[in-house]
């Protein structure tokens, strides 16, 4: 595993007007790393993601990512929220929607040169995606997990060193919920692109996780998962008994860590 | 006018009354009318905002009836309430989507002042009339300069704006973590529309200027599936209603917004019948 690290953050706190949501977070991402942005509801995991966005400021503390403050629009950011704002009565076709992802915040208009190459960049990324037969569809008419791989796409179309994917496992069922992970994997590697992705279940990435932040109780740990998801570490991160259970397959279960997280419920 | 009779060679027909300079500006200032109402409203309907539009147009009447209350041009009044009204609505309400409360508040007290100002006004009625359902039959030589650079302005900040607008437009929070000033390009767009108003008022009136920016805007949605040929198709159907709407109204003693209405309605009704 490639050792460079690309996000660092020292003693940092975040939160909204002043209230912080999470503190004395330390934590260190490496190129290639895939990892699981963990916790409950409203524990601060989509604020994660609006600090290396530059959507918001620190409270207090360092962060960096390449080693400069995060900033808005870094074009070496993918991001997937989680979600879209995209009316569902607009014929618009998929294509168009990834290509903003290149050049939507230019302004003015394309050069026809310009719009040609735009497109054939984003058929390219929704190729890469295994969604060329979507690329020409009205992305309203498209189904859940169909809309996910065009978001997908439009978040890779500027080849960018990190993606941040917010939920991107939420309503989809099992297959589904499998073969987007196989791609994000299949992505993390032909590309060497960092991901960090927020999920509430666990499970369908246990097998391509190699990292874990896990943040409740107005704190986040991080390290590998096996470091992480058990019982000792768990319960200090809460300051209360909780209990990871695992069956005979694996498969995580982590027991009396909810109640904990409704001291926190502010955003997301 | 003496009897004009329509003959089925356009050419002559459109020839003869092009000869009278009342049709001949009503061409001109539709025209310009249409591309710019064709063009903002289909970004009006792809962001969602018709009821902002809506709303922009009655507080421009409000505008209006004041200026003619008290002996100013009524275009002024139009100009500074839609754009003061524009401003309002884009920093009262961030999102796009969760406007309608704060747009039907100023709207209601708006159109209560326009209602005292009409009430007022103690000269013709006539005036109020022509604000609220358009004179286009009315438009003079300076009018029409006035419209033509009023339309290339609102059109040259459109173009400067069409990406970032285009991108808030469609998926406004990946718009903004890729940097988009995204409260910016909403008030600049709440402007637009303002002055777009402004300008298409002259043509369909305060009530009836949906027909111009929204109907048309609306086919253009259901079936484009690129903002280019959204736009195209949009301008194209405003175009074809204003000039159509026109020309009939020539034959026919009716008022013109009723055929500019009617032709953008049954193309509306027609589409969604096809598409059933």
């Amino acid at each position: 595993m490639n050792t460079e690290t690309i996000i660092q953050a020292q003693n940092l706190a975040a939160g909204y007007a002043g209230k912080s949501v999470w503190k004395q977070a330390d934590f260190s991402i490496a190129k290639g790393d895939f990892v699981g942005v963990l916790g409950p509801n409203g524990a601060g995991k989509t604020t994660l993601f609006r600090l290396l966005l530059g959507l918001i400021q620190p409270i207090s503390g360092e962060l960096s990512i390449f080693g400069d403050r995060p900033k808005r629009g870094n074009p070496r950011i993918g991001y997937v929220p989680q979600r879209h704002s995209v009316d569902s009565e607009t014929m618009i076709e998929a294509l168009e929607i990834v290509r903003l992802g290149l050049n939507g915040n230019r302004w003015g208009f394309d050069s026809p040169k310009e719009a040609k190459s735009g497109r054939d960049e984003a058929f390219a990324a929704i190729e890469a995606v295994g969604a060329s037969a979507l690329a020409h569809r009205p992305l309203g008419l498209l189904s859940g997990g169909e809309a996910q791989r065009i978001f997908l796409a439009q978040a890779l179309v500027g080849n960018p060193d990190i993606l941040l994917l917010d939920e991107p496992l939420a309503n989809l069922d099992i297959r589904r919920e499998s073969e987007m992970v196989e791609l994000i994997q299949s992505i993390v590697k032909s590309r060497g692109v960092t991901v960090l992705l927020i999920a509430h279940n666990i499970n369908p990435l246990l097998p391509v996780l190699n990292r874990v932040m896990y943040v409740a109780n107005g704190r986040v740990a991080t390290g590998n998962p096996g470091d992480v998801l058990n019982s000792q570490a768990l319960s200090a991160l809460y300051d209360s008994p909780v209990e990871v259970l695992r069956d005979s397959r694996g498969r995580i279960a982590i027991v009396g860590a909810e109640e904990g997280a409704h001291h926190h419920e502010t955003h997301e | 006018m003496n009897n004009p009779y329509f003959s089925f060679n356009i050419v002559s027909d459109l020839m003869t009354m092009w000869q009278y300079d009342f049709m001949r500006h009503a061409f001109e200032a539709g025209t310009i009318v249409a591309i710019v109402a064709g063009i903002i409203g289909y970004f009006i309907v792809l962001r969602r905002s018709s009821f902002a539009a809506h709303a922009l147009s009655h507080v421009g009447f409000t505008g209006a009836a004041g200026a003619v209350l008290f002996g100013i041009n009524p275009l002024f009044g139009l100009f500074a309430f839609t754009m003061s009204g524009a401003a309002a609505i884009a920093i009262l309400g961030r999102r796009a989507a969760s406007r309608d409360v704060q747009i039907g508040v100023v709207l209601a007290f708006m159109l209560g002042l326009g209602v005292l100002f009409i009430s007022l006004y103690s000269g013709y009625a006539t005036e109020a009339y022509s604000l609220l359902f358009g004179e286009i039959l009315g438009i003079s030589v300076t009018d029409v300069w006035t419209t033509l650079i009023a339309g290339v302005i609102v059109l040259l900040v459109f173009a400067a704006l069409y990406r970032p607008l285009l991108f808030t437009s469609l998926d406004e929070e990946v718009a903004e973590a890729k940097g988009v000033p995204v409260f910016s390009i909403g008030l600049a767009f709440m402007l637009l529309i303002a002055a777009a108003t402004s300008i298409a008022v002259q043509v369909v009136g305060v009530l009836l200027i949906f027909s111009l920016m929204v109907t048309p805007a609306a086919v253009a949605n259901r079936l484009a599936r690129r903002p280019i040929h959204g736009i195209a198709i949009s301008v194209s159907l405003a175009l074809l209603a204003t000039w159509l709407g026109l020309f009939i109204s020539f034959y026919l003693p009716y008022p013109v917004s009723f055929f500019i209405t009617s032709i953008t309605f049954g193309v509306y009704i027609l589409l969604r019948l096809i598409q059933k």
